[in-house]
């Protein structure tokens, strides 16, 4: 049967990792190739890499870690940051990446999405959407959770999958930080509205965080983190055959 | 050195790069003197198939591909490489494909019913059907990456492993030396790798 899938995600600006401190087992704990050579090893399905460079030295050095990493882990990557026209996402596929993630660009200009899913398949184009409750409804934040656009996020959800956005990165602003579990009511909430891959983001503090988002929305298909890997809080090797144990499929 | 066949379909950075760490020479080529000189040639593939068959048969290389083969030199076919390698596909009318395996190519999602999603993206486990040199540093129970809509049916006599997703999915098929993964060994960590060492000394 297909697994579940465990996603770290590295936010790198300027060629390092952001929060890649107190990280042990590692020589240098800023280095996104050797964080990704540790995530494959320990086991993680999939490695995510955010660009939140702002300078253009910055995301050359980006496409060049990719490279890096794309040269010798072979597993799949996704990459966003920054992604707003058709020209980056052939810089970022030209460099390794899988699928490419699209967040304030789509809000931008919705027709991105529909335009890179003709260019590179559904499978290629992830809708990664930043979400917190205002007046009991779900809306879409822009600019990394600073902007409310007013937009509702259950429609803009439907709309990115019609437009051929082949997965979701649903990221709840709420839960976000406060290591108290997933969102699983918005996730439930969006999984009943859409039928394509969805990968829960935001609000991982424990194994048990993630036992109870499989088994609770088991629509959701994966689970994203970032501090908790990173500080070795949660180790991905021990949470899959935790999660093993406890019967949700994983690939050990 | 391996050719990696270029007809303008898809990344194959990947493919290439995942070679290459392997120490396996290879070339991405569309040119009929590399796919002569190579001895084996990897045809991979995303995208849809009929524009995939057309933009493959606009290369003009289909013949010498098929002359390779049929001269008994190792081919892999990866994801839709994997099904362009068959009779003929479903996928948006009817399309014909190479014709080196048989059996055809139909959607998922008319076959499924507990609603597991389509495409199917993730890892899956393979079964074995029956011994291949490619399996040779694998084992049964492993994983592998899978990203399609389409599968191939009626193709009982070249299964070697298989995938569950409600369906019998074919996950490697073979026959003479034409080998096919739907998944994408590229992208499967170390058992993908193995495959691709296995597919080296074929």
């Amino acid at each position: 049967m297909i697994t579940k899938r465990i996603i770290p995600c590295l936010d790198v600006r300027d060629g390092r990792v952001v929060k890649g401190v107190n990280f042990e087992g590692i020589r240098d704990v800023a280095s996104p190739v050797e964080m990704a050579r540790f995530y494959n090893e320990s086991g993680a399905d999939e490695l995510v890499f955010y660009d939140i460079t702002a300078s253009v030295e910055g995301r050359a050095l980006f496409t060049d870690i990719l490279k890096q990493v794309a040269g010798e882990i072979f597993i799949p990557l996704t990459v966003g940051g920054g992604i707003n026209t058709l020209a980056d996402f052939d810089r970022v596929l030209k460099c390794g990446a899988d699928k490419v993630s699209v967040n304030s660009g789509a809000i931008r200009s919705p027709q991105l999405i529909r335009e890179a899913a003709q260019r590179y398949g559904d499978q290629c184009v992830v809708l990664s959407m930043d979400v917190k409750r205002v007046n009991g409804q779900y809306r879409i934040f822009a600019k990394g959770g600073r902007e409310d656009t007013g937009m509702d996020a259950l429609e803009w959800a439907e709309f990115a999958v019609n437009s051929g956005a082949g997965e979701l990165v649903v990221n709840s602003i709420d839960t976000d930080g406060v290591k108290a579990g997933f969102d699983l009511e918005l996730l439930s909430a969006i999984a009943s509205r859409v039928s394509v891959p969805i990968v829960a983001s935001g609000g991982a503090g424990r194994a048990e965080h993630f036992l109870q988002l499989f088994q609770q929305c088991p629509k959701v298909d994966a689970g994203l983190a970032a501090s908790i890997f990173h500080f070795r809080q949660v180790d991905i090797g021990e949470l899959k055959r935790y999660l093993k144990d406890n019967g949700v499929e994983m690939r050990l | 050195m391996i050719a990696i066949i270029d007809y303008g379909v898809g990344n194959l950075f990947s493919l290439s790069s995942s070679l290459s760490y392997l120490g396996m020479e290879n070339i991405i080529t569309g040119r009929e003197a590399d796919i002569i000189a190579a001895d084996r040639i990897i045809l991979p593939g995303v995208g849809a198939f009929g524009d995939a068959a057309d933009k493959l048969n606009q290369t003009g290389l289909v013949k010498v591909i098929k002359q390779q083969v049929s001269g008994g030199k190792p081919m892999l076919g990866i994801c839709l490489g994997m099904q362009l390698l068959f009779d003929r596909s479903y996928e948006y009318g009817d399309h014909r494909g190479l014709g080196l395996i048989h059996g055809e190519i139909h959607g998922l999602s008319d076959d499924l019913t507990t609603g597991l999603k389509v495409p199917q993206i993730g890892w899956n486990s393979l079964k074995f059907k029956r011994n291949h040199p490619i399996l040779k540093y694998v084992k049964d129970g492993d994983y592998v990456y899978y990203v399609h809509s389409y599968y191939a049916k009626h193709c009982e006599e070249s299964l070697v492993a298989v995938s569950q997703y409600e369906v019998e999915v074919p996950g490697i098929v073979a026959s003479g030396s034409v080998v096919g993964t739907q998944f994408h060994p590229e992208k499967s960590g170390a058992v993908g790798l193995a495959m691709l060492k296995a597919f080296g000394e074929m």
